[in-house]
């Protein structure tokens, strides 16, 4: 095979640059994800089984059944979920991601993102806010009541405000959230802010009454991470442009789903990398030990494949407040990305150094010789189902990923050499 | 006391365990750190994959220029 790994790179890392995410709307997931079904559960990560899941995917699983109606007790939803009457996939195999356990299914409202250049979408479930909710496993009465709620109030709100706001295009919503502290993984406190910005306008356009849009007003300004559920599907769609580039070394997913990690390889088209999800180093809320945590968990780490995340961490020195570090090491693991990464950036700039561009395209090649792997900081969910977010820090994938990737690659490429 | 067993300046490049670099710095010792570590880590099959790939790539290299 005549293939240059650079120049398959080099394309798959243009097309990176060239997708332009904006906001097309909201809608109910069995309307327009697809493939979905009223018995699938989409979950974070690559594909697992019921009897394999960590308990705040399993907590998130029995909550979402309840409120789908589909079960009365959580007794019953565990009951159901374990049965073959349910099906389980990966939002990445429906053009989709979800945060932590990462929980979509039928009557869910999920933002609507489309690629001006392609006009390919992406999907992705909204933002509860941080505590007791459903993606970090938590299913008790007011995580249903508050999910209703999103459902039959702030979806339809937001559905109305869309299209009386400007057109929002996320990457530059992202690229300015950059310039303001942000890296879209753990801080999103200034692209929320901005999201806020383009959208109060046009909800206080809308007709709804006035207690409810004050309540969604509220409700986004009460949550900083309100944006998250916008910078993943963002992220997504970008490294969708390099799926699936014959040749490519070039990583296009990264993700948990609390028991194993995955990845996938631009150049080894729909395949999974799976090895054992790792324990997250970092600040846990009062009260919590290492022991209560689950392993690593989520699609989140889409941001960091797509060049932010943990790889923008310089533009966000006030994260480490909440992740752990020093900002001297914010500072070194942005510095070390750029020794695995094939390209820097056009759209996301690091203000302190000099406005260069983040680092952008994982090469495969290049984790494996230099045994240097990509930096994450994430969330940290309680091991038990139904308790809820105990902190957050910093994380590795296994090398095992990699390493079987290589192998994959090398027996698909170039086994007689 | 370097300086000493040497006989004269001593200016050292530390390859690897930033440590070593650290403790010579405390001595006054003129030292640049290289954060070097072995290809994959050491690990011979990664190394060997990796091998391979990069004789694939020379052989396509070689037959782009033979164009």
């Amino acid at each position: 095979m005549l293939i240059d790994i650079q120049q398959a790179n080099a394309s798959a890392i243009a097309a990176i640059q060239a997708s332009q995410p904006v906001l097309k709307g909201i809608d109910t997931a069995i309307d327009v994800v697809p493939g979905m079904e009223k018995n699938l559960i989409l979950h974070a990560g690559p594909p697992i089984t019921w009897e394999k899941m960590s308990g705040p995917l399993r907590g998130a699983v029995m909550g979402a059944l309840i409120y789908e109606g589909l079960a009365k007790t959580p007794e019953e939803a565990e009951k159901l979920a374990a049965s073959d009457k349910i099906e389980y996939a990966p939002w990445h195999e429906h053009d989709g991601v979800g945060p932590m356990a990462g929980v979509g299914t039928a009557s869910m409202p999920v933002w609507i993102l489309e690629d001006q250049k392609s006009g390919r979408k992406t999907f992705c479930t909204l933002n509860e806010g941080l505590g007791k909710v459903l993606r970090y496993g938590a299913y008790s009465e007011e995580v249903i009541t508050r999910l209703k709620w999103m459902e039959t109030v702030l979806a339809p709100v937001l559905k109305a405000a869309i299209p009386l706001a400007p057109e929002i295009n996320l990457k530059n919503m992202i690229a300015q959230a950059l310039q303001m502290g942000d890296e879209v993984h753990n801080r999103n406190k200034a692209a929320t802010s901005l999201l806020i910005r383009e959208l109060a306008p046009a909800i206080v356009k809308t007709s709804f009454a006035e207690t409810d849009k004050a309540r969604v007003l509220e409700f986004m300004h009460s949550n900083d991470h309100f944006f998250l559920n916008l910078s993943m599907p963002a992220a997504k769609m970008m490294l969708q442009a390099a799926e699936w580039i014959e040749g490519s070394t070039i990583v296009t997913t990264m993700c948990r789903n609390g028991t194993d990690f995955g990845i996938r390889i631009a150049g080894l088209k729909d395949r999974w990398f799976t090895a054992p999800a790792q324990i997250v180093k970092g600040l846990l809320f009062p009260g919590f030990t290492e022991e209560d945590c689950n392993p690593d968990i989520g699609d989140s780490a889409i941001t960091e494949t797509c060049g932010l995340g943990g790889f923008s961490m310089a533009a966000a020195p006030a994260i480490v407040k909440f992740v752990g570090g020093t900002v001297n090491d914010a500072m070194n693991f942005t510095r070390k990305m750029y020794e695995i990464t094939d390209g820097e950036s056009q759209a996301f700039q690091i203000p302190n150094m000099e406005f260069r561009g983040s680092p952008l395209g994982i090469n495969l090649l290049k984790v494996c010789e230099k045994n240097l792997l990509p930096q994450i900081n994430t969330g940290i969910a309680h091991k038990k189902a139904g308790v809820g977010q105990v902190g957050a820090g910093l994380v590795n994938p296994p090398m095992k990923c990699f390493e079987d990737a290589l192998e994959a690659y090398v027996e698909k490429y170039c086994k007689d050499e | 006391m370097l300086k000493d067993f040497f006989g004269k300046k001593v200016k050292v490049i530390n390859l690897g365990i930033a440590s070593f670099a650290d403790d010579l710095r405390q001595q006054g010792v003129e030292t640049i750190h290289t954060d070097w570590r072995p290809p994959a880590g050491g690990n011979k099959k990664i190394q060997a994959l990796l091998d391979k790939v990069a004789n694939w790539q020379n052989k396509v290299q070689n037959k782009k220029g033979a164009r």
